[in-house]
């Protein structure tokens, strides 16, 4: 096959689903993760309001859901997906799975990153009369805020890559065409290009991410 | 009424193998208004653990902790958090906020207690003004000093307008140039501002220089208590001496040093 307009236009609108799936995926990735890593990080017994038993529930939790592998989960959730999209295949329909591997993976990121704000610093808002919930966005997140930027450059590479695998299924974008032109069809030159375009878009992503987690970190004089 | 009023205050801690340290055991002292209070003691004797329990950073396994005759151990959560915003605490690290510049530091506690943006930042600079740093005022932690720091976390406490000021070793990671410094802007503001100062440190110079009493801390107990000069002159407990003694060592160190630096 030649790379004639149609397929240029395949290309171009496979990036778009792709980066459509990931950022989707990404942002309600963190809309679920975001709170679970903040509910891991100061429920835990040396966080600012510990709660073991809760600590205990939500890292069984997260635990079973990461140890899944992800094309299991893809297949597993697929009743989930219809109720919630209508249907189970195109990248509409990737981004429940998507999302719901990337929570706990993110909850586990942003958990680790909070946990490196300074204990002193969380102790001198706690003797100024903050409430655990000041402390949150006000010390923790703002404190962390380069390591957890750092985290969403990680997950947006992640989710790229299960987005890819979710090909092998028909969940749309450039894994799709990867699989159904060079695996199927034996277009070599096609799954190659695709394959390019998956490792631009990483070296974008991760060059823009850590350029702005650089950029807003003060602690280097 | 004394100010601070502490009575029959112990804390435990449990250890991993089952036993259990007595960390502070049967402590009771007060402190008047406008004091400035030193506690003494050797690296583990329950210094910190003490001040920590003033604002309950570590709650008390008994005893009572009254600030102006209300018990702040009974106190609910959102009780605590108000006394709270009246007991400042300065730390031997600083602790300030990594992320934010100086000004914006200072304007922390102000947030905290509901104080307006634009009023938090003219109140702010005029805290900074107060301990000699508004030409830092855009500067970020990491670009200053630690007695720069301290002076910074110290503009902090000021801007919760307390009545108690906590220092946990809050001159022990400074040289001695900077910890004059720092400990006489401790006494400008224990006089402008009338904020009683309770000091925790293991260094007897800092206590000679800015503490009316002292109490001696050995072993998590209150071995000795009384007027600086009357307890280093005249020490009763062993503890007492024995610092004492480390102190004139230290001295002599010093003295040799600066003979040999002059010859």
């Amino acid at each position: 096959m030649e790379f004639n307009s149609a397929v240029v236009t395949m290309l171009l609108e496979g990036t778009r689903d792709t980066l459509f799936m990931v950022i989707v995926s990404t942002f309600m990735g963190y809309v679920l993760g975001l709170p679970l890593g903040i509910l891991l990080a100061t429920s835990n017994i040396d966080g600012i309001s510990p709660h073991p038993w809760l600590y205990r529930i939500l890292d069984v939790i997260v635990n079973i859901l990461r140890s899944i592998p992800f094309l299991i989960l893809l297949i597993m959730i697929i009743p989930l997906t219809r109720f919630i999209v209508g249907k189970s295949y195109g990248s509409a329909a990737t981004i429940v799975p998507l999302t719901i591997a990337a929570a706990p993976f993110i909850a586990r990121m942003v958990e680790s990153s909070l946990k490196e704000v300074d204990r002193g610093v969380i102790e001198a808002a706690q003797s100024m009369g903050a409430s655990n919930w000041t402390i949150i966005w006000k010390v923790l997140v703002a404190e962390a805020r380069t390591s957890l930027l750092v985290g969403v450059t990680i997950a947006l590479g992640t989710i790229l890559g299960y987005s890819a695998m979710a090909g092998t299924v028909g969940g749309g974008g450039l894994g799709d065409i990867a699989i159904r032109y060079g695996y199927y069809r034996y277009e070599f030159g096609i799954m190659v290009v695709t394959v390019v375009i998956l490792v631009l878009l990483v070296q974008i992503l991760q060059g823009i991410g850590m350029m702005l987690s650089r950029k807003i970190d003060r602690r280097r004089a | 009424m004394a100010l601070i009023e502490v009575e029959h205050l112990s804390k435990d801690f449990d250890v991993k193998d089952g036993s259990c340290i007595h960390a502070v055991h049967d402590v009771s002292f007060s402190i008047e208004q406008g004091e400035i209070f030193g506690v003494i003691g050797l690296s583990g004797a329950g210094k910190s653990t003490l001040v920590r329990c003033l604002n309950l950073l570590e709650r008390p396994s008994s005893g009572s902790v009254r600030i102006d005759g209300r018990d702040i151990v009974q106190m609910n959560e959102a009780e605590l958090r108000k006394e709270r915003q009246r007991i400042g605490m300065i730390f031997q690290h600083f602790n300030l906020l990594m992320q934010r510049n100086v000004v914006d530091n200072v304007c922390f506690p102000m947030e905290i207690a509901g104080v307006r943006k634009k009023e938090a930042r003219v109140k702010a600079l005029s805290y900074l003004e107060d301990v000699g740093l508004t030409d830092k005022a855009k500067a970020y932690p990491v670009q200053l000093s630690g007695g720069q720091q301290q002076r910074v976390a110290i503009a902090r406490v000021l801007a919760s307008k307390p009545r108690i000021l906590l220092c946990d070793e809050a001159t022990s990671a400074l040289d001695p140039q900077t910890t004059r410094e720092v400990l006489t802007l401790l006494k400008k503001i224990n006089k402008e501002y009338g904020i009683t100062i309770v000091v925790i440190t293991h260094a007897m110079s800092v206590i000679q220089e800015i503490c009316g009493r002292v109490g001696v801390l050995e072993k998590g107990r209150l071995v000795e208590i009384g007027d600086v000069e009357e307890v280093f002159t005249n020490p009763q407990s062993k503890a007492a001496k024995r610092l004492l003694l480390t102190k004139q060592k230290e001295d002599l160190i010093l003295e040799e040093e600066r003979e040999q630096e002059q010859e």
